[in-house]
Formats: C-alpha cells, structure tokens, sequence
C-alpha cells in the first residue's frame, strides 16, 4: 500500500537532486571559465614568445590567487559532473549544460563588466541550440571492445 | 591571427587529447567496481596505456592556449567559441575512433559551427 507513494517520494528527491546538481555544475563551469579570465587579464600577453619570457608568464600565472580558484571551480565542476553522471543519463546532462555557455556571458558581464552585444548573444543561443540537438543523440552508438578493435585494425 | 592560432590549438589539443582518453580508457577496460581500492586498480592499468599520457599531454597543450586566448580576448567571447571541439569531437569520433556518428548529431555540429561563427563576427 505504501509502495507508489514511496517510490513517487523517491523520484521526486531525485528530480531535486538533479537539478540541484545541474545548477552547480552550470554554475561552476563558466566561474571558473570567469575566474581564469579575470586572472589572465592581469597577466602581459606574450609578445617575443623567448622561453625565458615564457617561463616569466608561466611564473605570474603560477602565483596568481584568481588562476587557481579558477582551477579549483573547474575541478569541483568536473567532480559534480561525475558525480551526477552517477545516477542521470550522460544524454541528459550533456545537454543541460549547454546553457553553461549562456551563463557564461552573464557572469562576464557581471563580474568582468564585459558588453555581450545583440550578435553574440544570439550566437550563445544558437550554440546552445547545437549543443542540445547533439545531446539528443544516442550517447553510445558502439560497443566498447568492437570500437577499440576496429580502431587498432585501422591504426 | 594571434586569436585563431590559439584556438586551433584549444580545438584540436582538446579534442585530440580527450580522444586519446577515451581511446586509452577503451583499451583499461570499463569501469564495473566502483570500491576505492578497484579503481586505484583502474587508474594504475590507465597510466600504463600510452595514449593516456598522449592525450594528458595534449590537455596541458590546450589548458595553456585557453589561458593565452583569455589573456587577450573577453570570455564571454573565448568560451562559446570552443564549442567548435564538439565539431572536431565528432569528426574524430568518426575517423579516430571509428564510432558511428548519426546525422542527427552532424545536424547538430552544424548548428553549433553557425553559432560559433555569429560569436566569432560578433568581435568585430
């Protein structure tokens, strides 16, 4: 008798749990994309490409607190991803985390003062489109060993 | 020119090394066991397959040359127009790792190939 109600219960703490998970990572991805950027900008672009002006750039970017909490957000992201991959199909995640390329030109506004002007965000959104017309494809369309052997028979 | 040299770079040492990954990880064997001790099991039989180092490599490659992009670009400018890997991940599905890729999913790639394209104009 209490079977349907348990079970209702429990799809709807995993619906909630997903998009929980979902809004980390959409959030995560394009903070530390937004992060990396602001790190970066305080860093000189290369000019003569010399491996001692290299080594210097590399050195400023090794020290710069905003490159790694940019790495520390990527890094968190990818664990969320792996972790929702856990329990959601790879198809409906992928997808899902195309709008991580809109709210990366939010947060750019926002934290960076970046003007996204009216072509750009409507690339966004064609990208976007893209990115969930692929996710709607079968995320395996081979078997595993099949597709490592046909690979080496072909080099 | 400086831009788009850095791109291929992100594209294709990406995409190159998620490729070698996956081929790598194809070659380890699937991952069933989920217990700490069987997947140290998994990540030793990894590193012991050469396309992981291969493929590690090319994503150091691409990490450095998304830090380069960034430095002179906006992100709300870099960012969407690295979706082009998922044109460069199909191809090489395709071709490197014979997988079959369905029209549905080139539909796809082409439709994110224009929006890159909208992004990439919008610079100017």
């Amino acid at each position: 008798m209490t079977g349907a109600p348990a079970n209702s219960n429990r799809a709807s703490g995993l619906h909630l749990r997903t998009y929980a998970a979902l809004a980390v990572i959409i959030t995560l991805a394009p903070l530390g994309n937004v992060l990396l950027g602001k790190g970066m900008k305080g860093i000189a672009a290369a000019t003569t490409w010399h491996p001692s002006e290299l080594f210097s750039i590399l050195g400023q970017i090794l020290s710069s607190p905003y490159i790694w909490l940019g790495i520390a957000a990527q890094l968190a992201f990818f664990v969320a991803y792996m972790v929702v991959l856990s329990w959601a199909d790879y198809s409906y995640v992928q997808p899902a985390c195309a709008f991580s390329y809109a709210v990366v030109a939010v947060l750019g506004y926002l934290m960076l003062g970046e003007i996204v002007n009216p072509l750009r965000a409507a690339g966004i959104a064609v990208i976007c489109l893209g990115v969930i017309v692929v996710g709607r494809t079968a995320p395996r369309t081979t078997d595993p060993i099949h597709a490592v052997e046909r690979a080496l028979e072909h080099g | 020119m400086r831009e788009a040299f850095l791109l291929f770079l992100v594209i294709f040492a990406g995409t190159g090394g998620e490729l070698c990954i996956s081929r790598a990880m194809k070659t380890a064997g699937e991952v069933t066991d989920f217990r700490p001790a069987s997947l140290l099991r998994f990540v030793w039989r990894a590193m012991r397959v050469g396309w992981t180092w291969i493929g590690i490599s090319m994503m150091a490659v691409a990490f450095f040359s998304l830090l380069g992009m960034l430095s002179i670009e906006a992100v709300s400018f870099v960012v969407p127009v690295t979706a082009l890997s998922y044109a460069a991940g199909a191809l090489g599905a395709a071709v490197f790792l014979r997988e079959r890729v369905s029209a549905q999913r080139w539909l796809g790639v082409l439709i994110v190939c224009v929006g890159v394209t909208m992004v990439w104009l919008s610079k100017h």
